[in-house]
């Protein structure tokens, strides 16, 4: 059976699931499950087979996994949206078509992704000037202390959306660069005394500062990976200019954090970095540098921002009566905690979930974008909220396959590049919800209402199925064995 | 590069896996905890659109709260109402969307709205039933506990009233009280909240520790004839002042009794005996009956665990202390900064309920019975038994001796023209002995005692004392019980 064929009997479950998804909505909500039901599967559905066609004469030797992984994403999160609001869900829908005329679009004008690298610099412009947008007066929106929109007249959009699919592109192409130089060096036995004293004075001098400032645990150890992996990386090549990228980076992601205020987008970004640097150059000490540098840069800006502040707060204690009461305080992630509750194993079924209250206002804010985890934890339970991260787990095994199978540094740090970022997308949101990390305002990939978000995700899907045409083509023309 | 790229993937298998672990935590691990979260009204806003049974007094007649329909269609909700007002409101509590859920409303939620186990939910979901709440046939007396309520108004004081064989709770009153009617209103439920004065959201049958005065001489009197170190007829030393604890002790208005018999020393109320008494006894073993009077622990009763309160011997930070205090003091219901003894009014009632039920406790309980919208009971409580506290002998020896406190002791107001009383009267001396704080235990008939009781009275003036101010609330008291039953 071709790739093509495959892909198409993957989309048969997406459409099942369309149509007994807003069969089911439609039945709890006690309207007759009319032929309206058919209607949505079948446009859906359409739509679905439309893209698969494209892709079935532009890129036809792509992973045939993707494209149908994303359709079910999107059927799913097309269907919980619906049934948090109708009118939102015909929104969502006219997204999905604009989206998927950009996907086309994308595959249909980038027949070879590498000229991506020829604009890398522009591309990295781009990106860090839409991160700024925000903060620019009139367009800039603030949400909850995050600078995170743009509101152009009726049109309200996430610039760090498309922003993360820039930024993978200019470090993808940068790190194939520079990967040459930053990859460790045969390293020289060193003399004891030298080995004394780059091991012991950095050890005192650890020592000092936990005893001399009082750290607590969590400082001390993340002080402690820092000198342990800044030592590794001195002793590994002791020079200032590979710092440097390093550096800077970590200032933008700062910066980032500073100025849009927002921990969860910045902290994408930078694991998405981290993640790229590491596949670079096999060099743990320089993610240990650079992942020590974020946190505690993090923890410094979490305790003297009050957004952040607040965020970190309402993180650890949410049941606080003060903060609970609090404007903007952690009523939500308490709210997402009680939805959670409810849904047991195996949840109280579609369209079941307790959103608003009965003299009218809502329970559970943002449930169609930041909580929709949360709803779907409260209808479908357990299994399926763990469902959900299973597909989005294959999604990112695709995408790990594909960077596996390409044969080119680029291709594969790209693949690798929008996987990761997509991946930590997944768990900053899905981590804020369960209160694994502070909750930040950021989509769930494919499924959240939010059309700047299914835009820059159906791109990404355009480029992932982009590199992976190619490189299951060359794998092809080799024959198995080669090249991988 | 390969190789990084496939341990990225399992990093990203560890986090997903992470997501998955809390997802589990909060969906099933701990979503009990969260759904009895305070904060949390999801319950309350689900069980307004179901209809709550009814919660009645124990002739299956009076209604003390039942649901009222607001709105029509599918907004239709369900609005809380207690006919009784004051009378009921401690027991009863409350349940309102934002004034959360107390009292027996709290205790019974699940029968009350109809939340049957897992299997039950599918039944009658199968069978497209609507969902309805359980009617809950309290074991309360509507007119014993009025009536308590009437007598004591005007003051802060507590009457609890139980069936010493079977644990049934016949009255609970506590005031200052309050309408729950009226605590949907948040600025009344602050506005109760906030008065530090009268306390009037809390229970004081279960809620609030009193200084038990010579009420808890019973319970050394328990301690010392089960043990065998006494007998009723056992000749002890009344004199006054003695020396307890390094200290001079002195009777009440210091008078010297001489050699008497242990049964004339209770219905005397002596100091000085009782004391040494507590000192022979020994600090260990009175803990030891404390415990299986049930001291030491929240009451067993089907109420809610954060409305109740431990009765024992307390230290100055008011935690439970079972050693190191000077017994002798504790042994005649007083004590000192390393241990005083505290009670709950139900705690000294459950004291006279196990000397009048042969010296067996019973569980205290609220419930009698939750009844289907069918008519079909769906529980029945049956009494169970907390604990043997003493020998049946034993609690006979003591029957007669708090009989005397009644015939011709401290306790004669508590006497019936037709029934014989047995009883304890107690007075502490409160707040640097400017006040007392005034009770009255006891069980009537004493041939087959049907009701046991506890009478407390707060801050009462210089010269009142449990004798003279709380025996006649509880002879009325038992009385209604006695001829409405």
């Amino acid at each position: 059976m071709s790739a093509r064929t495959r892909e198409l009997f993957g989309l048969i479950p997406v459409s099942l699931l369309v149509c007994a998804g807003f069969a089911a909505v439609l039945v709890a909500q006690s309207q007759e499950a009319s032929d309206l039901t058919a209607t949505y599967g079948a446009v859906f559905l359409g739509l679905c087979v439309c893209g698969h066609l494209f892709i079935r004469t532009r890129l036809p030797d792509a992973d045939p996994y993707l494209y149908p992984l994303a359709a079910l994403l999107a059927a799913f999160g097309l269907v919980m949206v619906y049934r948090i609001d109708a009118d939102l869900a015909r929104e969502q829908a006219q997204w999905f078509v604009i989206g998927l005329i950009l996907f086309c679009a994308t595959i249909y004008l980038l027949p070879d992704h590498h000229v991506l690298e020829r604009y890398r610099y522009t591309i990295a412009a781009v990106g860090i000037l839409l991160l700024m947008l925000p903060r620019v007066p009139l367009i800039g929106e603030q949400v909850n202390g995050a600078f995170l929109a743009v509101k152009v007249g009726p049109i309200q959009f996430q610039p760090a959306e498309l922003a993360k699919l820039a930024i993978i592109v200019f470090l993808a192409s940068y790190l194939r660069d520079t990967r040459d130089v930053l990859v460790r060096a045969r390293l020289k036995p060193l003399t004891w005394t030298a080995q004394a004293l780059l091991y012991g004075v950095p050890a005192a001098l650890f020592l000092l500062i936990v005893v001399a400032l009082d750290l607590g645990p969590v400082a001390a150890v993340l002080l402690g990976v820092f000198t342990l992996s800044a030592v590794t990386l001195v002793r590994e090549r002791p020079s200032l200019k590979h710092f440097g990228p390093l550096l800077l980076i970590w200032g933008v992601a700062m910066l980032m954090l500073i100025f849009i205020r927002d921990l969860g987008s910045s902290l994408m970004f930078f694991g998405a970095f981290l993640a790229l640097v590491y596949v670079a150059t096999s060099r743990l000490s320089i993610v240990g540098v650079g992942a020590t540098l974020f946190l505690g840069g993090a923890a410094y800006l979490g305790s003297t921002v009050s957004h952040v502040e607040s965020r970190f707060d309402t993180w650890l204690d949410p049941f606080d009566q003060k903060l609970y009461d609090a404007p903007g305080g952690s009523f939500q992630i308490a709210q997402s905690l009680f939805a959670q509750a409810d849904g047991g194993l195996f949840g109280q079924g579609f369209g079941q979930a307790l959103l608003e209250l009965p003299g009218g206002g809502t329970i559970l804010p943002a449930a169609h974008t930041d909580l929709i985890y949360a709803v779907i934890a409260d209808e479908l339970g357990l299994f399926g909220a763990a469902g959900l991260i299973l597909v989005y787990l294959l999604f990112v095994a695709r995408g790990f396959k594909t960077a596996l199978v390409a044969s080119d540094g680029f291709s594969k740090l790209l693949a690798t590049g929008l996987t990761a970022v997509l991946a930590l997308q997944v768990f900053v949101i899905v981590g804020g919800v369960t209160k694994v990390i502070p909750l930040t305002g950021v989509t769930l990939p494919f499924v959240s209402y939010g059309g700047s978000s299914i835009l820059a995700n159906m791109v990404l899907l355009a480029l992932l199925l982009i590199v992976s045409d190619h490189a299951r083509r060359d794998r092809d023309r080799v024959g198995p064995g080669g090249l991988v | 590069m390969n190789r990084q790229i496939v341990q990225l993937f399992g990093l990203t298998l560890v986090l997903f896996g992470v997501l998955i672990a809390f997802t589990s935590r909060w969906t099933v691990f701990e979503a009990a905890s969260l759904e009895d979260n305070t904060l949390n009204r999801r319950g309350l806003i689900e069980q307004q659109k179901v209809p709550r049974g009814l919660i009645l007094a124990r002739d299956g007649d009076t209604v003390l709260a039942r649901s009222e329909p607001r709105g029509r269609g599918e907004q239709r909700t369900y609005v809380r109402s207690y006919p009784e007002g004051e009378t009921f409101g401690h027991p009863v509590g409350y349940s309102y969307i934002n004034a959360g859920e107390t009292g027996i409303e709290k205790a019974r939620n699940d029968a009350l709205t109809g939340d049957l186990n897992e299997f039950g939910t599918i039944f009658r979901e199968l069978q497209s039933q609507e969902r309805e709440g359980d009617d809950v046939v309290t074991t309360l007396d509507p007119d014993a506990q009025r009536q308590a309520m009437e007598l004591l108004a005007g003051n802060a004081g507590s009457i609890v009233a139980l069936e010493p064989a079977t644990g049934r709770v016949r009255v609970a009153a506590s005031t200052p009280g309050f309408d729950p009617n009226s605590v949907q209103d948040p600025e009344v439920l602050e506005a109760l909240n906030l008065d530090e004065g009268d306390k009037p959201l809390i229970n004081r049958a279960v809620q609030t520790n009193y200084q038990p005065g010579s009420t808890f001489k019973v319970v050394t009197a328990a301690a010392a004839l089960d043990t065998g170190k006494l007998t009723p007829e056992s000749i002890v030393d009344g004199s006054s002042p003695q020396t307890i604890s390094g200290v001079p002790l002195n009777n009440s208005g210091n008078v010297s009794f001489g050699p008497i018999s242990f049964t004339t020393a209770l219905t005397n109320s002596v100091n000085t005996v009782f004391a040494s008494v507590g000192e022979q006894v020994g600090s260990r073993t009175l803990v030891e009956y404390m415990e299986r009077f049930g001291f030491y622990a929240d009451p067993q009763l089907d109420y809610p665990e954060g409305e109740m309160i431990a009765s024992g011997i307390r230290n100055s930070a008011g935690r439970l202390v079972e050693d190191g205090f000077d017994v002798g003091r504790v042994a005649i219901g007083q004590g000192g900064e390393e241990g005083q003894i505290q009670v709950t009014p139900l705690q000294m009632a459950e004291v006279a309920a196990a000397v009048a039920n042969g010296g067996k406790l019973i569980r205290p309980r609220f419930t009698d019975r939750v009844v289907g919208q069918d008519g079909r009971v769906d529980e029945r409580v049956d009494p169970a038994q907390q604990s043997q506290v003493m020998k049946p002998e034993t609690a006979e020896q003591l029957t007669q001796m708090m009989a005397d406190v009644v015939n011709e002791g401290t306790g004669t107001a508590a006497a019936l023209s037709d029934v014989a009383v047995a009883g304890k009267t107690g007075t502490a001396e409160v707040r640097d002995a400017t006040l007392n704080q005034v009770w009255f235990i006891g069980f009537a008939p004493v041939d087959a005692p049907r009701y046991a009781i506890a009478v407390t009275l707060e801050d009462q003036p210089i010269g009142t004392s449990g004798g003279a101010n709380a025996a006649p609330l509880a002879a009325q008291v038992l009385q209604t019980l006695l001829g409405g039953g």
